[in-house]
């Protein structure tokens, strides 16, 4: 019989299903960031001449600023310069023009994934766009889409296709200056989706995009740009994975949302980026910048996300609640495991009047673990009758973890309603010897104690997702008992 | 006689560099109640808890045997899923988990140990409606999350509803009765008996004589500084219930331990 009381928290490796490395021949710079770097990337994607001088202009506007340091995360310093800002897998002729036209290897890798294209959008109904390294590769049901009106493709052909619906809300939400990671973006960016969902559209399907992350040493820097219009309404999924590499890799990405009058976007994310071995090695040093408008009145955007990868996680989630009577919603589960380490949370700004936000935060430490909710809730003057719900939940596994938070609220106006809920437990090992002494491993048990404590938050995801993400905590929080 | 389900021998064990228990044996044959009484700090809670592996004992000396194999070797699932149940004195809280999907879980691995197929929700849903009548536990705790909010009664009630789910062969209470008024004594002491059955055994450790008038052992134990000094009928009960514990606190320990 065991005396060690650390025996039930040993940590012990895990196994990263998603960490193969496809071998693919593609198309590279070489590393480094300079103003002809920038120019090459635009000129690689045949842009016009006003998306070259954005990208200017945010690259000149990122040398003057500087990586933020308030996070409570701890890396080394990236070297920017060592980074590759551009890898495209090299394709037969051109850019591929449907599923055929897409490297059988590519398609492999997605099969191993469990996304096969495919099988995946015909029994989901799930048109997916495909970010493989930079370029998006495929993009399915565009046709069936487009009946209804709905423009979803990949950001560069966007930017061709849609040049003026592209300049109109590109930057409008996260502008080019917004901060020091979304400047890198704006100058870089390879590729990403955009979505418009035309008036009164209700999306016929949800749409979904898989990142992953390939070559080594390149920089991913996708861009998501979502417009719906008036009284519209579309779902939108997001996977993300990458290969195990030894050394860290950079993610920086930007998400614009604007919802008009009426109109409804739920965003939901399931982010198991490679989070580094157990020691600590490795990982996705992932920056990214996410945030909606809801510039209409009765509009509501809805973020949920399943945080279980990356080294690091830096990320927040925010809605401008810019119209009356609008709502922004933030569900986040975060998992931190080994030496994985996550700062995240939202921002709801309300703006106009009888505007509502409800904020869920649920985050799992194991291993050594640090996870950090930070949220900001900002009533201004103006926002009479503005209603926030917040309620940020830590759960710890084994005594060397770490869960803070740092929740800010500004309010200016007096008739603002404000609920703010937190609590801290952890999973001690007379709960799990419980569950034992019933049958149940101490791995099924730490299973069941997390899945119920991300109940919640796991129901707001499509049904598909959800089931997915069940299975991705189990997976990243094994070994997290020993 | 047929092999005893378990067999206790000389088994010594710490806590936190503290030997608690020190020299223990005991045998338990199918379908006997065996009770086990002591003052506190005698070890009777501990050897409940070694016999079920909670983490945090070392056994130093000695050696168990169930149903001929080391049980000390298994780890706790695995104990569980042989039929060794403890019944605990403080259930566990565990928020977010629901009774019935911890329940259905447990009874599960349970099944799929012994080959038998798993039952699905339908199923489970008609043996929980069954078995809840026995210890007439109100259908609403099954649905709540473990424990969470129970009184002290419904603790001890899911306890032996537990039990009646899980089928165990060896049933381990460790002081069920504490906590519980008369009328919550008498419905999980009926829960209990409803139990007993030539296959299935039971250590009923317990403070009081009182809950012995509700279940009735074939033997009893009394535990003293480690180590069973006195074993007897039930009748040794009454006697310790008159005198108390001190009279035996001063004799020597009993020649032999169980019988």
């Amino acid at each position: 019989m065991s005396s060690d009381p650390n025996s039930v928290f040993d940590l012990t490796n895990r196994e990263y299903k998603a960490g193969f490395v496809t071998d693919i021949e593609s198309e590279t710079i070489p590393p480094g960031l300079s103003e002809d770097v920038v120019r090459l990337i635009s000129a690689k994607k045949n842009e016009p001449e006003w998306m070259l001088e954005w990208r200017l202009k945010a690259y000149r506007h990122w040398l003057t600023m500087r990586e933020p340091t308030w996070q409570n995360v701890h890396y080394p310093a990236i070297d920017y310069q060592s980074s590759v800002y551009y890898a495209a897998p090299k394709t037969r002729k051109d850019a591929p023009k449907s599923l055929e036209d897409v490297d059988p290897k590519l398609l492999e890798t997605y099969e191993k994934l469990g996304i096969p294209l495919r099988e995946r959008a015909k029994l989901a109904g799930v048109a997916v766009d495909a970010v493989f390294d930079s370029v998006s590769v495929a993009t399915t049901f565009r046709e069936q889409l487009a009946e209804v009106g709905v423009i979803f493709c990949s950001f560069s052909e966007a930017v061709r296709t849609h040049p003026d619906l592209v300049r109109k809300y590109l930057g409008s939400v996260v502008p080019h200056s917004d901060n020091f990671f979304a400047a890198l973006n704006s100058a870089v960016f390879s590729d990403g989706s955009f979505c418009y969902i035309p008036k009164g559209v209700r999306c016929p399907m949800e749409l979904s995009t898989y990142f992953r992350i390939n070559s080594a040493n390149t920089g991913q820097f996708e861009r998501t740009l979502i417009v719906a219009e008036e009284g519209s309404y579309v779902s939108y999924l997001e996977g993300c994975t990458a290969p195990i590499r030894d050394e860290n890799q950079l993610h920086a990405a930007v998400v614009e949302l604007v919802a008009l009058d009426d109109a409804e976007i739920k965003y939901s994310t399931v982010q198991n980026w490679y989070p580094g071995d157990s020691q600590g090695k490795g990982g996705i040093y992932n920056f990214v910048t996410k945030r909606g408008a809801c510039r209409g009145r009765n509009s509501k955007i809805s973020w949920t996300q399943v945080e279980t990868g990356s080294a690091i996680t830096w990320k927040y989630p925010s809605c401008i609640l810019q119209g009356d009577g609008s709502v922004g919603e933030f569900y986040s589960v975060a998992v931190t495991n080994n030496y994985q380490q996550a700062d995240t949370g939202t921002k709801m700004i309300h703006i106009g009047k009888n505007t509502k936000s409800t904020i869920v935060s649920k985050g799992i430490s194991a291993g050594h673990g640090q996870n950090t909710y930070r949220g900001m809730v900002k009533i201004l003057g103006k926002a009479d009758g503005a209603r926030n719900y917040s309620q940020c939940d830590s759960l710890l596994i084994g005594d060397k973890c770490g869960a803070h938070t740092f929740p800010y609220i500004e309010v200016n106006n007096s008739t603002a309603q404000m609920e703010h809920e937190a609590s801290t437990s952890k999973i001690g090992e007379d709960q799990i010897f419980y569950f034992q002494q019933r049958g149940i491993s101490a791995e099924e048990a730490v299973n069941m104690i997390v899945n119920g404590f991300c109940k919640v938050v796991f129901k707001e995801l499509p049904m598909e997702f959800a089931v997915e993400a069940q299975k991705l905590l189990g997976v990243s929080l094994e070994g997290s008992v020993g | 006689m047929a092999q005893p389900l378990l067999e206790v021998q000389n088994l010594h064990a710490n806590v936190g560099g503290h030997e608690i228990l020190r020299g223990i044996d005991l045998t338990v044959s199918p379908g006997e109640v065996h009770a086990l009484m002591g003052p506190n700090g005698s070890g009777k809670s501990t050897l409940a808890h070694v016999l079920a592996g909670r983490p945090g004992y070392t056994v130093t000396e000695g050696r168990v045997l169930y149903r001929g194999r080391d049980l000390l070797a298994m780890p706790p699932e695995e104990r569980a899923r042989e039929g060794v149940f403890l019944a605990f004195q403080y259930p566990v809280e565990i928020p977010g988990v629901s009774n019935v999907y911890f329940l259905k879980a447990a009874v599960n691995a349970v099944r799929k140990h012994r080959g038998l197929t798993e039952y699905d929700a339908m199923e489970f849903l008609a043996l929980v409606k069954e078995k809840a009548k026995l210890v007439e536990i109100d259908e609403d705790l099954v649905k709540r999350p473990v424990n969470e909010g129970f009184s002290g009664g419904e603790k001890k009630r899911n306890e032996i509803f537990q039990m009646a789910l899980l089928d165990p062969q060896l049933a381990i209470l460790d002081e069920t009765d504490s906590g519980l008024d008369i009328d919550a004594l008498r419905i999980v002491a009926g829960g209990v008996n409803q139990q007993r059955s030539p296959e299935r055994s039971m250590i009923v450790v317990t403070h009081y004589q009182r809950l012995l008038n509700y279940i009735v052992p074939d033997f009893l134990h009394v535990l003293v500084d480690g180590r069973i000094v006195r074993s007897g009928g039930k009748d040794l009960a009454l006697e310790l219930e008159e005198k108390g514990y001190a009279w035996l606190e001063k004799e020597p320990p009993a020649a032999v331990g169980a019988r």
